[in-house]
């Protein structure tokens, strides 16, 4: 066995240099559930992207492919799985909802890690004004039940024909947003005005580096770990609020086959036909579910004293 | 301590006014009015309407009266029925406050009782079952969940009915032994409660973990207590301080009501009454249920505070 190469030693003439990161990703590597989330969700991920360009992926079209002749079916070879009540595939939808669902996930994390770092990091360096403004702002926003005020949000923008927030997908990640943002602000202010006290922050002012450059060079990178898991464990969130969104009719509009509009279209019918409720509900579940398996695993990965 | 509580109690009215405003300006930027339907109303009926709500005023004094009202108890009346909103929301939320209790203590209960016995079996089977459940009913959504129950436990098994709410709607029926089918209120309270059940268990296991190494649980081993004794007076009395901060939010959201499980088993509590307010702009609906969750939270969140300083004696209020 060979044996492991230790830090700090020279090894073949270089310094072998393991930082955070790569260390974290080692252990992330080694979590076996965490790895299974990853695989389930990059396989469904393809398997979804693939479907909206590829018809023999799609097999049919979620919309137009009305078969009247086999309305309300369960799963068989030719409808994976089953029909709906107008004959149209149920794989087919599933799956564009997996997609809708993705997008909305991820699109609103991106959102709100722009926010959040942006209004985080000026609390923390901008003084005492910014700060609270910042934490008054976020006392009224836990005040606020989060779902309440996405389905205001979402009633406030929706129907409007506004450049960019136009589009309804948008229109619903802005929503989710504007309530999300403050808990990852909330940390990375907090990360910040721990790291400024911090001996390295000192050293490198001391060596006088520029406020930019001690920022963004030693500050910024030193307070992701914990913003980076709060992202990931933020998308089952928004997924989560998409889906309850659409499940109570304030979604993306019709046709549109978003997991939550699936799900409560199907209770319509729930006695009749259970397979149209039971596949859109599952893949809400395994999405959820993978995202919080890989959230725990960088969790741990990268603060290996929380177990 | 007592200058903290007051600063904290006084806190809440400025948090409750910026709730309101930010709720009543949202809520008027929202396109259509209440009375925007497909076949537009007379033009004498919709001035007649919009005087009796003073919809016809400006704006901004809508909202200072809004404001004057609300500071003298009232909260207008819906334009559904033309029903005072006070009594619409102690309608809903005593449906709602029932159903949240239950799945309260069902959660604590499963919660605590499952984070403990995961620490105890640490790395043991019994512990890997308990973090299972732990990740997984906490990333498995009420709806899912309760659609699950749905089709297994009322549609095949046919354990369970569904729609309504098995306890009283009103006040006065309490106490009388027919307005309760307990029958209807499994599932609404286990698809409800799971998801908060989830989060206690993990954080009770963790907080178990780490009470279990402290010193005082080894001397009390050491000094030759029972196992029992030492779990119970030394361990679980401590473990629970941070469980604590947690119920203060889950009790919370979950007597505020969820609006997903009362719209699936068609529970007439607040959740439902504020979507719906949303759907009909129902605009003192929406502002009454508003301000009504955030104050519940604002008050559970307060009395949690107040709690941990009782249970915790380290922390004390009010001194920097």
């Amino acid at each position: 066995m060979k044996a492991e190469p230790q830090l700090g030693k020279l090894v073949d003439g270089e310094f072998l240099e393991r930082g955070l990161w790569s260390d974290a990703f080692r252990r992330l590597i080694r979590n076996r559930l965490a790895m299974a989330g990853l695989v389930v969700l990059v396989l469904v991920a393809i398997i979804a992207t693939a479907a909206s360009f590829i018809d023999p992926v799609e097999r049919y079209d979620p919309y137009r492919d009305q078969d009247y002749g086999h309305i309300q079916e369960g799963p068989s070879g030719s409808h994976f799985f089953g029909t709906d009540n107008l004959g149209r595939d149920n794989w087919s939808r599933v799956l564009e909802g997996v997609g809708i669902s993705l997008q909305i996930g991820i699109g609103t994390q991106i959102v709100v890690l722009v926010i959040g770092l942006t209004v985080g990091a000026t609390a923390a360096l901008g003084g005492r004004l910014g700060d609270n403004v910042l934490m008054r702002f976020t006392d009224v926003a836990y005040a606020f039940p989060d779902l309440l005020f996405i389905i205001l949000m979402r009633a406030v923008l929706s129907g409007r024909d506004w450049p960019i927030i136009g589009e309804p997908k948008l229109q619903i990640i802005f929503a989710i947003s504007f309530v999300s943002w403050t808990t990852i602000a909330r940390l990375v202010r907090g990360q910040m005005l721990s790291l400024k006290e911090r001996d390295f922050v000192l050293a490198a002012r001391a060596m006088g580096a520029t406020p930019a450059r001690i920022v963004f060079q030693h500050m910024l990178p030193n307070s992701l770990g914990p913003v980076v898991v709060a992202v990931i464990f933020g998308i089952p969130l928004a997924i989560f609020a998409e889906a309850a969104l659409g499940f109570i009719g304030f979604g993306l509009p019709p046709p549109t086959a978003s997991l939550g509009r699936l799900v409560s279209d199907g209770y319509n019918f729930i006695q009749v036909n259970t397979w149209v409720v039971v596949f859109p509900a599952a893949a809400i579940a395994l999405l959820m579910l993978c995202f919080t398996f890989l959230g725990d695993g960088l969790r741990d990965a990268l603060d290996p004293r929380f177990r | 301590m007592t200058g903290y509580i007051v600063r904290r109690i006084l806190w809440i009215i400025p948090v409750l006014w910026a709730v309101v405003t930010i709720t009543f300006f949202l809520m008027h930027a929202v396109p259509g009015g209440p009375f925007t339907q497909d076949q537009p109303l007379p033009e004498g009926v919709l001035d007649a309407l919009n005087r009796r709500y003073n919809l016809d005023e400006p704006l901004w004094k809508q909202y200072l009266l809004y404001l004057w009202n609300i500071l003298h108890g009232d909260l207008g009346l819906s334009f559904r029925g033309d029903r005072d909103v006070s009594e619409l929301i102690g309608q809903g939320f005593f449906v709602t406050a029932q159903l949240g209790l239950l799945a309260f203590f069902f959660a604590a209960i499963v919660g605590m009782a499952l984070g403990v016995i995961s620490a105890l079996n640490h790395n043991g089977p019994a512990d890997y079952a308990g973090v299972f459940f732990a990740t997984a009913g906490g990333s498995v959504p009420s709806f899912v969940l309760a659609t699950f129950l749905i089709i297994i436990f009322a549609i095949n098994l046919r354990w369970f009915d569904i729609l309504g709410w098995g306890g009283p709607i009103e006040w006065g029926d309490t106490f009388k032994a027919s307005a309760w089918d307990l029958n209807k209120m499994v599932l609404p309270v286990i698809s409800l409660g799971v998801l908060p059940a989830a989060y206690i268990a993990r954080v009770t296991r963790a907080s178990m973990l780490e009470v279990l190494n402290q010193d005082y649980v080894r001397t009390a081993r050491a000094k030759g207590l029972r196992e029992r004794m030492v779990v119970l007076r030394h361990a679980i009395k401590n473990a629970m301080i941070p469980v604590l901060t947690l119920m203060g939010p889950i009790f919370a959201t979950l007597v505020t009501g969820s609006f997903i499980i009362e719209n699936i088993f068609a529970i007439p509590g607040v959740g439902r009454a504020f979507v719906d307010a949303v759907l009909r702009r129902d605009y003192a609906m929406i502002m009454g249920s508003t301000l009504f969750f955030a104050a519940v939270v604002a008050v559970a969140n307060l009395i949690v505070d107040l709690l941990y300083a009782v249970v915790d004696p380290r922390i004390r209020y009010g001194r920097s």
